[in-house]
Protein backbone atom coordinates (compact mmCIF):
# COMPACT_ATOMS: atom_id res chain seq x y z
CA UNK A 1 0.00 0.00 0.00
CA UNK A 2 2.23 2.63 1.30
CA UNK A 3 5.81 2.62 -1.15
CA UNK A 4 8.84 1.58 0.58
CA UNK A 5 10.57 4.11 -1.18
CA UNK A 6 8.70 7.33 0.24
CA UNK A 7 8.78 9.51 3.09
CA UNK A 8 6.25 10.50 5.51
CA UNK A 9 4.73 13.15 7.76
CA UNK A 10 2.00 13.09 10.89
CA UNK A 11 0.16 15.01 8.78
CA UNK A 12 -0.04 12.72 5.84
CA UNK A 13 1.98 13.97 2.97
CA UNK A 14 4.70 11.87 1.48
CA UNK A 15 7.77 13.41 -0.25
CA UNK A 16 9.84 10.57 -2.87
CA UNK A 17 12.94 12.22 -3.16
CA UNK A 18 15.31 11.42 -6.37
CA UNK A 19 18.43 13.35 -6.24
CA UNK A 20 17.83 16.76 -5.70
CA UNK A 21 14.39 16.69 -6.63
CA UNK A 22 11.47 15.63 -4.73
CA UNK A 23 7.81 14.53 -5.26
CA UNK A 24 5.12 15.61 -3.17
CA UNK A 25 1.22 14.14 -2.66
CA UNK A 26 -0.81 13.27 0.29
CA UNK A 27 -1.20 9.59 1.67
CA UNK A 28 -3.95 7.28 0.72
CA UNK A 29 -5.29 6.92 4.52
CA UNK A 30 -5.71 11.26 3.44
CA UNK A 31 -7.81 10.68 0.72
CA UNK A 32 -9.86 7.91 2.33
CA UNK A 33 -10.52 10.63 5.52
CA UNK A 34 -11.12 13.36 3.16
CA UNK A 35 -13.79 11.54 0.79
CA UNK A 36 -15.03 12.85 -2.55
CA UNK A 37 -12.02 15.28 -3.55
CA UNK A 38 -13.98 18.11 -5.68
CA UNK A 39 -11.31 20.83 -5.66
CA UNK A 40 -7.02 21.14 -5.75
CA UNK A 41 -6.12 24.81 -4.67
CA UNK A 42 -1.75 24.21 -5.78
CA UNK A 43 1.19 27.19 -5.43
CA UNK A 44 2.79 28.81 -7.98
CA UNK A 45 6.02 27.45 -9.61
CA UNK A 46 8.71 29.25 -7.71
CA UNK A 47 7.08 29.64 -4.24
CA UNK A 48 9.64 28.64 -1.75
CA UNK A 49 8.36 26.52 0.84
CA UNK A 50 10.01 25.17 4.57
CA UNK A 51 8.96 22.16 6.41
CA UNK A 52 5.59 21.95 7.95
CA UNK A 53 4.45 25.01 5.85
CA UNK A 54 0.82 25.16 3.69
CA UNK A 55 1.45 25.10 0.12
CA UNK A 56 -2.28 24.55 -1.18
CA UNK A 57 -5.58 23.21 -0.09
CA UNK A 58 -7.65 19.78 -1.14
CA UNK A 59 -11.26 20.32 -1.01
CA UNK A 60 -13.27 17.65 -0.69
CA UNK A 61 -17.68 17.40 -0.90
CA UNK A 62 -17.42 17.92 3.11
CA UNK A 63 -14.57 19.89 4.56
CA UNK A 64 -11.15 21.88 3.01
CA UNK A 65 -7.74 20.95 4.09
CA UNK A 66 -4.69 22.51 4.11
CA UNK A 67 -1.56 21.18 2.67
CA UNK A 68 1.96 20.98 4.41
CA UNK A 69 5.05 20.68 2.94
CA UNK A 70 7.14 17.65 4.40
CA UNK A 71 10.67 19.57 3.14
CA UNK A 72 12.09 22.54 2.07
CA UNK A 73 12.62 23.84 -1.15
CA UNK A 74 11.47 25.34 -4.31
CA UNK A 75 8.63 24.16 -6.21
CA UNK A 76 9.33 23.44 -9.83
CA UNK A 77 6.77 22.05 -11.46
CA UNK A 78 2.52 21.35 -9.99
CA UNK A 79 0.15 18.64 -11.82
CA UNK A 80 -1.80 20.04 -14.39
CA UNK A 81 -3.99 17.04 -14.37
CA UNK A 82 -5.55 17.81 -10.92
CA UNK A 83 -7.33 20.73 -12.17
CA UNK A 84 -9.67 18.91 -14.40
CA UNK A 85 -9.95 15.43 -12.47
CA UNK A 86 -9.59 16.67 -9.13
CA UNK A 87 -11.45 12.76 -8.33
CA UNK A 88 -7.23 11.49 -9.28
CA UNK A 89 -6.54 12.04 -5.62
CA UNK A 90 -8.89 9.09 -4.75
CA UNK A 91 -8.47 7.18 -7.02
CA UNK A 92 -4.24 7.18 -7.81
CA UNK A 93 -3.10 9.37 -4.08
CA UNK A 94 0.52 7.86 -4.57
CA UNK A 95 0.61 8.32 -8.16
CA UNK A 96 -0.88 9.84 -11.12
CA UNK A 97 -2.01 12.30 -8.29
CA UNK A 98 1.07 13.52 -7.17
CA UNK A 99 0.69 17.51 -6.21
CA UNK A 100 4.39 19.21 -7.06
CA UNK A 101 7.46 19.07 -7.77
CA UNK A 102 10.57 20.95 -5.77
CA UNK A 103 14.13 21.54 -6.05
CA UNK A 104 15.07 19.97 -2.42
CA UNK A 105 16.71 22.36 -0.75
CA UNK A 106 18.66 20.12 1.27
CA UNK A 107 18.33 15.95 0.08
CA UNK A 108 18.87 14.62 3.26
CA UNK A 109 16.23 16.62 5.10
CA UNK A 110 13.57 13.73 4.00
CA UNK A 111 15.27 11.41 5.60
CA UNK A 112 13.97 12.91 9.31
CA UNK A 113 10.47 11.66 8.24
CA UNK A 114 8.48 8.26 8.94
CA UNK A 115 9.47 5.50 6.49
CA UNK A 116 6.54 3.64 5.27
CA UNK A 117 6.45 1.45 7.83
CA UNK A 118 7.07 3.53 10.58
CA UNK A 119 3.68 5.52 8.91
CA UNK A 120 1.74 2.41 8.53
CA UNK A 121 2.14 1.86 12.37
CA UNK A 122 0.94 6.02 13.44
CA UNK A 123 -1.65 5.08 11.25
CA UNK A 124 -2.58 2.02 12.78
CA UNK A 125 -2.36 4.00 16.25
CA UNK A 126 -4.68 6.37 14.92
CA UNK A 127 -7.14 4.28 13.78
CA UNK A 128 -7.43 2.41 17.08
CA UNK A 129 -7.16 5.89 18.69
CA UNK A 130 -10.47 6.86 16.58
CA UNK A 131 -12.63 4.30 17.56
CA UNK A 132 -11.84 4.06 20.86
CA UNK B 1 -3.31 17.64 5.63
CA UNK B 2 -4.60 16.82 9.12
CA UNK B 3 -3.13 19.09 12.19
CA UNK B 4 -5.94 18.13 14.41
CA UNK B 5 -9.25 16.03 14.22
CA UNK B 6 -11.12 17.69 11.84
CA UNK B 7 -14.28 15.91 12.04
CA UNK B 8 -17.04 18.20 13.28
CA UNK B 9 -20.64 17.41 13.62
CA UNK B 10 -22.96 19.82 13.25
CA UNK B 11 -24.59 19.81 16.57
CA UNK B 12 -22.31 19.77 19.59
CA UNK B 13 -22.83 16.98 21.97
CA UNK B 14 -20.78 17.39 25.47
CA UNK B 15 -17.31 15.11 25.46
CA UNK B 16 -19.30 13.17 28.69
CA UNK B 17 -22.43 12.28 26.97
CA UNK B 18 -22.59 8.26 25.66
CA UNK B 19 -22.93 8.18 22.02
CA UNK B 20 -25.78 6.94 20.93
CA UNK B 21 -26.29 4.29 18.37
CA UNK B 22 -29.67 2.99 15.87
CA UNK B 23 -30.37 -0.42 15.49
CA UNK B 24 -28.73 -0.73 12.34
CA UNK B 25 -25.18 0.28 14.34
CA UNK B 26 -23.27 -3.11 13.52
CA UNK B 27 -24.85 -3.04 9.78
CA UNK B 28 -23.20 0.06 8.92
CA UNK B 29 -19.74 -0.92 10.24
CA UNK B 30 -20.21 -3.90 8.08
CA UNK B 31 -20.66 -2.05 5.00
CA UNK B 32 -17.89 -0.19 5.54
CA UNK B 33 -18.95 3.16 6.45
CA UNK B 34 -17.35 6.22 7.35
CA UNK B 35 -18.90 6.86 10.80
CA UNK B 36 -19.52 10.10 12.66
CA UNK B 37 -20.99 11.75 15.44
CA UNK B 38 -23.85 13.59 14.53
CA UNK B 39 -26.20 14.71 17.43
CA UNK B 40 -24.98 12.75 20.04
CA UNK B 41 -25.52 10.06 17.53
CA UNK B 42 -22.92 7.41 16.09
CA UNK B 43 -24.12 7.52 12.26
CA UNK B 44 -22.95 6.75 8.76
CA UNK B 45 -21.64 9.89 6.74
CA UNK B 46 -20.85 7.99 3.86
CA UNK B 47 -20.36 4.24 2.36
CA UNK B 48 -19.35 4.25 -0.93
CA UNK B 49 -18.86 8.16 -1.21
CA UNK B 50 -21.01 11.30 -0.89
CA UNK B 51 -20.94 11.88 -4.80
CA UNK B 52 -21.92 8.47 -5.43
CA UNK B 53 -24.69 8.43 -3.36
CA UNK B 54 -25.82 11.85 -4.19
CA UNK B 55 -26.13 10.72 -7.60
CA UNK B 56 -27.84 7.74 -6.95
CA UNK B 57 -30.68 9.42 -5.29
CA UNK B 58 -30.84 11.92 -8.25
CA UNK B 59 -31.24 9.35 -10.69
CA UNK B 60 -32.11 5.92 -9.10
CA UNK B 61 -32.61 5.97 -4.89
CA UNK B 62 -30.98 5.62 -2.19
CA UNK B 63 -31.45 3.91 1.30
CA UNK B 64 -30.55 5.98 4.54
CA UNK B 65 -30.81 4.97 7.99
CA UNK B 66 -32.83 8.10 9.79
CA UNK B 67 -33.15 6.44 13.22
CA UNK B 68 -31.71 8.82 15.14
CA UNK B 69 -34.44 11.37 14.32
CA UNK B 70 -36.77 11.85 17.03
CA UNK B 71 -40.80 10.85 17.37
CA UNK B 72 -43.02 12.52 20.01
CA UNK B 73 -46.39 11.63 20.51
CA UNK B 74 -49.33 13.74 21.07
CA UNK B 75 -52.39 11.99 22.10
CA UNK B 76 -56.05 12.76 23.74
CA UNK B 77 -59.02 15.26 23.40
CA UNK B 78 -56.33 18.23 23.80
CA UNK B 79 -53.98 16.75 21.66
CA UNK B 80 -55.03 19.59 18.16
CA UNK B 81 -55.10 22.06 20.98
CA UNK B 82 -51.54 21.62 22.15
CA UNK B 83 -49.87 21.06 18.49
CA UNK B 84 -51.25 24.36 17.45
CA UNK B 85 -49.96 26.67 20.70
CA UNK B 86 -46.15 25.46 19.91
CA UNK B 87 -45.99 24.83 16.32
CA UNK B 88 -46.24 27.81 13.34
CA UNK B 89 -47.89 25.73 10.78
CA UNK B 90 -51.58 24.80 10.94
CA UNK B 91 -52.69 21.51 11.74
CA UNK B 92 -56.61 22.13 12.03
CA UNK B 93 -55.96 21.88 8.34
CA UNK B 94 -54.66 18.76 8.29
CA UNK B 95 -56.84 15.32 7.08
CA UNK B 96 -56.04 12.37 8.92
CA UNK B 97 -53.47 10.42 7.39
CA UNK B 98 -52.02 13.80 6.29
CA UNK B 99 -48.33 15.72 7.09
CA UNK B 100 -47.23 19.19 7.44
CA UNK B 101 -43.24 20.64 7.64
CA UNK B 102 -44.08 23.03 10.00
CA UNK B 103 -41.96 24.87 13.03
CA UNK B 104 -41.76 24.12 17.21
CA UNK B 105 -41.46 27.61 18.71
CA UNK B 106 -40.38 29.52 21.19
CA UNK B 107 -42.26 32.70 22.74
CA UNK B 108 -40.13 34.97 20.80
CA UNK B 109 -41.08 33.48 17.28
CA UNK B 110 -37.77 31.41 16.74
CA UNK B 111 -36.88 27.84 16.19
CA UNK B 112 -36.86 25.48 18.98
CA UNK B 113 -36.66 22.76 16.22
CA UNK B 114 -38.39 22.31 12.72
CA UNK B 115 -40.62 18.95 12.42
CA UNK B 116 -42.61 17.01 10.21
CA UNK B 117 -46.46 16.76 11.73
CA UNK B 118 -48.83 13.57 11.19
CA UNK B 119 -52.34 14.14 11.72
CA UNK B 120 -53.27 10.18 13.04
CA UNK B 121 -56.91 10.93 14.31
CA UNK B 122 -58.43 13.62 15.56
CA UNK B 123 -56.93 12.78 19.01
CA UNK B 124 -53.62 11.52 18.16
CA UNK B 125 -50.61 13.42 16.32
CA UNK B 126 -47.23 11.64 15.58
CA UNK B 127 -43.58 14.76 15.45
CA UNK B 128 -41.26 13.80 13.75
CA UNK B 129 -38.01 16.05 15.10
CA UNK B 130 -34.45 16.71 14.91
CA UNK B 131 -32.18 13.82 16.79
CA UNK B 132 -29.73 16.62 18.50
CA UNK B 133 -32.91 18.31 19.69
CA UNK B 134 -35.53 15.79 20.68
CA UNK B 135 -35.22 15.75 24.63
CA UNK B 136 -35.11 19.49 24.42
CA UNK B 137 -38.53 19.63 21.91
CA UNK B 138 -40.31 17.30 24.71
CA UNK B 139 -39.26 19.06 27.58
CA UNK B 140 -40.22 21.90 25.39
CA UNK B 141 -43.89 20.67 24.88
CA UNK B 142 -44.59 19.17 28.08
CA UNK B 143 -44.07 22.97 29.47
CA UNK B 144 -46.86 24.03 27.51
CA UNK B 145 -49.46 21.43 27.81
CA UNK B 146 -52.44 22.85 29.12
CA UNK B 147 -54.54 21.22 27.52
CA UNK B 148 -54.22 17.67 29.29
CA UNK B 149 -52.54 16.31 26.29
CA UNK B 150 -50.30 13.06 26.59
CA UNK B 151 -47.19 13.84 25.40
CA UNK B 152 -44.97 11.21 24.88
CA UNK B 153 -40.93 11.00 24.32
CA UNK B 154 -41.33 8.17 21.67
CA UNK B 155 -37.85 8.19 19.84
CA UNK B 156 -36.94 4.68 21.51
CA UNK B 157 -40.29 2.58 20.16
CA UNK B 158 -39.30 3.84 16.56
CA UNK B 159 -36.68 2.95 13.87
CA UNK B 160 -36.83 5.26 10.53
CA UNK B 161 -35.23 4.48 6.84
CA UNK B 162 -35.85 6.93 4.43
CA UNK B 163 -36.21 5.41 0.45
CA UNK B 164 -35.51 8.18 -2.14
CA UNK B 165 -35.48 8.37 -5.59
CA UNK B 166 -37.02 8.39 -8.45
CA UNK B 167 -37.45 4.65 -8.30
CA UNK B 168 -38.47 4.77 -4.22
CA UNK B 169 -41.68 3.80 -5.02
CA UNK B 170 -40.85 0.81 -7.32
CA UNK B 171 -38.70 -0.46 -4.89
CA UNK B 172 -40.81 -0.16 -1.69
CA UNK B 173 -44.15 -1.17 -3.88
CA UNK B 174 -42.13 -4.82 -4.20
CA UNK B 175 -42.34 -5.18 -0.73
CA UNK B 176 -46.13 -3.73 0.31
CA UNK B 177 -49.90 -4.67 -0.52
CA UNK B 178 -50.16 -1.11 0.37
CA UNK B 179 -51.00 0.91 -2.55
CA UNK B 180 -48.62 3.44 -2.63
CA UNK B 181 -49.66 5.30 -5.77
CA UNK B 182 -52.64 6.36 -3.35
CA UNK B 183 -50.57 7.71 -0.87
CA UNK B 184 -50.00 11.02 -2.11
CA UNK B 185 -47.23 13.23 -1.36
CA UNK B 186 -47.08 14.36 2.08
CA UNK B 187 -49.79 12.14 3.52
CA UNK B 188 -48.92 8.40 4.86
CA UNK B 189 -50.75 5.00 5.71
CA UNK B 190 -50.01 2.04 8.13
CA UNK B 191 -49.45 -0.85 6.15
CA UNK B 192 -46.97 -3.59 6.42
CA UNK B 193 -43.30 -3.47 4.73
CA UNK B 194 -42.00 -6.94 4.56
CA UNK B 195 -45.03 -8.11 7.02
CA UNK B 196 -43.82 -5.60 9.51
CA UNK B 197 -46.54 -3.25 10.42
CA UNK B 198 -45.17 0.46 9.38
CA UNK B 199 -46.09 3.92 9.07
CA UNK B 200 -45.71 4.66 5.18
CA UNK B 201 -44.96 8.11 4.66
CA UNK B 202 -44.42 10.04 1.35
CA UNK B 203 -42.11 12.63 2.72
CA UNK B 204 -38.45 13.17 2.66
CA UNK B 205 -35.52 15.37 2.81
CA UNK B 206 -34.11 15.27 -1.01
CA UNK B 207 -35.98 16.68 -2.92
CA UNK B 208 -36.67 13.36 -4.79
CA UNK B 209 -40.00 11.50 -4.39
CA UNK B 210 -39.65 9.04 -2.06
CA UNK B 211 -40.90 7.43 1.25
CA UNK B 212 -39.80 7.37 5.10
CA UNK B 213 -41.02 4.33 6.95
CA UNK B 214 -41.27 4.08 10.69
CA UNK B 215 -41.63 0.97 12.83
CA UNK B 216 -40.48 -1.11 15.68
CA UNK B 217 -36.43 -1.07 16.20
CA UNK B 218 -36.28 -4.81 16.43
CA UNK B 219 -37.05 -5.44 12.70
CA UNK B 220 -34.24 -2.65 11.33
CA UNK B 221 -31.79 -5.18 10.05
CA UNK B 222 -35.09 -7.25 8.39
CA UNK B 223 -36.18 -4.37 6.53
CA UNK B 224 -32.62 -3.08 5.98
CA UNK B 225 -31.86 -6.32 4.26
CA UNK B 226 -34.88 -6.67 2.70
CA UNK B 227 -34.89 -3.25 1.22
CA UNK B 228 -31.44 -3.57 -0.14
CA UNK B 229 -32.05 -7.00 -1.86
CA UNK B 230 -35.58 -5.30 -3.40
CA UNK B 231 -33.43 -2.20 -4.36
CA UNK B 232 -30.51 -3.46 -5.70
CA UNK B 233 -31.55 -4.55 -9.69
CA UNK B 234 -32.53 -0.82 -9.71
CA UNK B 235 -29.31 0.68 -8.58
CA UNK B 236 -30.52 1.98 -5.41
CA UNK B 237 -27.71 1.77 -2.39
CA UNK B 238 -26.96 2.92 1.33
CA UNK B 239 -26.54 6.80 1.56
CA UNK B 240 -25.18 8.39 5.06
CA UNK B 241 -25.90 11.71 6.15
CA UNK B 242 -23.16 13.34 3.43
CA UNK B 243 -25.14 12.67 0.80
CA UNK B 244 -28.54 13.43 3.20
CA UNK B 245 -26.58 16.94 3.44
CA UNK B 246 -26.07 17.73 -0.24
CA UNK B 247 -29.17 16.92 -1.78
CA UNK B 248 -31.13 18.68 1.16
CA UNK B 249 -28.92 21.69 0.54
CA UNK B 250 -28.81 21.31 -3.18
CA UNK B 251 -33.10 21.40 -2.94
CA UNK B 252 -33.02 24.72 -0.72
CA UNK B 253 -33.90 22.98 2.48
CA UNK B 254 -33.40 24.32 5.86
CA UNK B 255 -31.02 22.60 8.31
CA UNK B 256 -31.34 23.10 12.11
CA UNK B 257 -28.59 24.77 13.96
CA UNK B 258 -27.27 26.32 10.16
CA UNK B 259 -30.62 28.02 8.15
CA UNK B 260 -32.84 27.93 11.43
CA UNK B 261 -32.36 28.31 14.91
CA UNK B 262 -33.57 30.17 18.40
CA UNK B 263 -32.64 33.37 17.05
CA UNK B 264 -34.28 32.72 13.49
CA UNK B 265 -37.65 33.39 12.27
CA UNK B 266 -39.96 31.65 9.65
CA UNK B 267 -40.35 34.99 7.69
CA UNK B 268 -36.29 35.29 7.74
CA UNK B 269 -35.81 31.91 6.43
CA UNK B 270 -38.21 32.31 3.67
CA UNK B 271 -40.69 29.70 5.93
CA UNK B 272 -43.63 32.06 5.46
CA UNK B 273 -45.38 29.30 3.57
CA UNK B 274 -45.45 27.14 7.58
CA UNK B 275 -46.14 30.73 9.35
CA UNK B 276 -50.11 30.72 9.32
CA UNK B 277 -51.10 33.84 11.12
CA UNK B 278 -54.57 33.21 10.96
CA UNK B 279 -54.44 30.41 13.69
CA UNK B 280 -53.07 32.69 16.15
CA UNK B 281 -52.45 33.29 18.84
CA UNK B 282 -49.46 30.49 19.37
CA UNK B 283 -46.26 30.75 20.65
CA UNK B 284 -44.34 33.54 19.85
CA UNK B 285 -47.39 34.77 17.01
CA UNK B 286 -47.27 37.92 19.12
CA UNK B 287 -43.85 38.77 18.10
CA UNK B 288 -44.10 37.33 14.19
CA UNK B 289 -47.23 39.31 13.56
CA UNK B 290 -44.85 42.61 14.76
CA UNK B 291 -41.99 41.65 12.61
CA UNK B 292 -43.93 40.90 9.48
CA UNK B 293 -45.36 44.37 10.53
CA UNK B 294 -42.24 46.07 10.93
CA UNK B 295 -39.95 44.63 8.31
CA UNK B 296 -37.04 42.18 8.67
CA UNK B 297 -33.27 42.93 8.86
CA UNK B 298 -32.36 39.92 7.05
CA UNK B 299 -33.55 37.18 5.01
CA UNK B 300 -31.77 33.76 3.93
CA UNK B 301 -30.94 33.64 0.24
CA UNK B 302 -29.42 30.99 -2.17
CA UNK B 303 -26.21 32.02 -3.87
CA UNK B 304 -23.58 30.40 -6.38
CA UNK B 305 -20.12 30.46 -6.95
CA UNK B 306 -19.12 31.76 -10.00
CA UNK B 307 -15.91 30.88 -9.93
CA UNK B 308 -13.92 27.58 -8.31
CA UNK B 309 -13.69 28.07 -5.10
CA UNK B 310 -16.14 26.66 -1.91
CA UNK B 311 -18.29 28.71 -0.13
CA UNK B 312 -18.79 27.47 2.98
CA UNK B 313 -20.51 27.51 6.39
CA UNK B 314 -19.61 30.23 8.29
CA UNK B 315 -17.89 32.16 5.68
CA UNK B 316 -18.64 35.80 5.53
CA UNK B 317 -20.75 37.01 2.41
CA UNK B 318 -19.81 40.53 1.99
CA UNK B 319 -21.72 42.91 -0.49
CA UNK B 320 -19.82 46.09 -1.38
CA UNK B 321 -16.70 45.10 0.16
CA UNK B 322 -19.02 45.59 4.03
CA UNK B 323 -19.57 41.84 5.71
CA UNK B 324 -23.32 41.77 4.92
CA UNK B 325 -23.74 38.16 6.79
CA UNK B 326 -22.40 34.65 6.93
CA UNK B 327 -22.97 31.11 5.38
CA UNK B 328 -24.82 29.26 6.95
CA UNK B 329 -24.38 26.24 4.43
CA UNK B 330 -22.16 25.88 1.30
CA UNK B 331 -20.69 23.25 -0.56
CA UNK B 332 -20.69 21.70 -3.67
CA UNK B 333 -24.09 20.81 -5.41
CA UNK B 334 -22.76 17.42 -7.11
CA UNK B 335 -26.12 17.14 -8.81
CA UNK B 336 -26.15 20.74 -10.47
CA UNK B 337 -22.13 20.85 -10.86
CA UNK B 338 -21.86 24.27 -9.21
CA UNK B 339 -20.86 25.67 -5.94
CA UNK B 340 -23.86 26.76 -3.71
CA UNK B 341 -24.81 27.62 -0.17
CA UNK B 342 -27.32 29.82 1.96
CA UNK B 343 -26.99 32.87 3.29
CA UNK B 344 -28.50 35.87 5.92
CA UNK B 345 -28.18 39.52 3.63
CA UNK B 346 -30.26 42.51 4.59
CA UNK B 347 -33.78 42.64 2.53
CA UNK B 348 -32.30 44.95 0.68
CA UNK B 349 -29.52 42.71 -0.85
CA UNK B 350 -31.69 39.87 -1.64
CA UNK B 351 -32.80 39.98 -4.95
CA UNK B 352 -31.85 37.37 -7.51
CA UNK B 353 -28.87 38.28 -9.80
CA UNK B 354 -27.42 40.72 -7.07
CA UNK B 355 -23.66 40.37 -7.42
CA UNK B 356 -21.72 39.61 -3.74
CA UNK B 357 -18.83 38.15 -2.78
CA UNK B 358 -17.87 35.19 -0.20
CA UNK B 359 -14.59 35.83 1.73
CA UNK B 360 -12.61 32.90 1.21
CA UNK B 361 -9.31 32.20 3.55
CA UNK B 362 -8.90 36.18 3.20
CA UNK B 363 -9.79 36.92 -0.58
CA UNK B 364 -12.64 37.76 -1.97
CA UNK B 365 -14.72 35.40 -4.62
CA UNK B 366 -17.48 36.41 -6.73
CA UNK B 367 -21.02 34.91 -6.44
CA UNK B 368 -24.28 36.03 -6.87
CA UNK B 369 -27.95 35.39 -5.67
CA UNK B 370 -29.96 32.88 -7.41
CA UNK B 371 -33.30 31.49 -6.83
CA UNK B 372 -33.98 28.93 -4.14
CA UNK B 373 -34.49 26.22 -4.38
CA UNK B 374 -31.26 25.23 -6.66
CA UNK B 375 -32.78 22.38 -7.54
CA UNK B 376 -36.40 20.83 -8.24
CA UNK B 377 -37.22 17.56 -9.18
CA UNK B 378 -38.67 17.22 -13.11
CA UNK B 379 -42.16 16.43 -12.37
Amino acid sequence: MYPKDYRYTKEHEWVKVDGSNGTIGITDYAQHELGDVVFVEMPKVGTQLKPRQSFGTIESVKAVSEIFSPVSGEVTETNPALAGSPELINKDPHGAAWLIKVKLADPKEAAGLMDAAAYEAYIAAQAKEHSA
Amino acid sequence: MFRRNNEKSSVTTPATAEVRKTALNSIHRQLGAKMVNFGGWDMPLEYSGILAEHEAVRTRAGLFDVSHMGEIEIRGPGALGLVQLVTCNNAANLAVGQAHYSGLMTSRGTFVDDLLVHKISDTHYLLCVNAGNQDHDFEHIVEHNKFDAKAENAGPRYSQLAIQGPRAKDILQRLTPAPLDSIHYYHFAFGKVSGIDCLIARTGYTGEDGFEIYFAPEHSEKLWSDLTHAGQPAGMIPCGLGARNTLRLEAGMCLYGHEIDDTTTPWEAGLGWICKMEKAPFLGSDVLALQKKDGLTRKLIGFEMLDKRIGRDGYPVLINGQEAGRVTSGGPAPFLKKNIGMAYVPPKSTAVGTDVSIGIRGQSEAARIVALPFYKRPQ
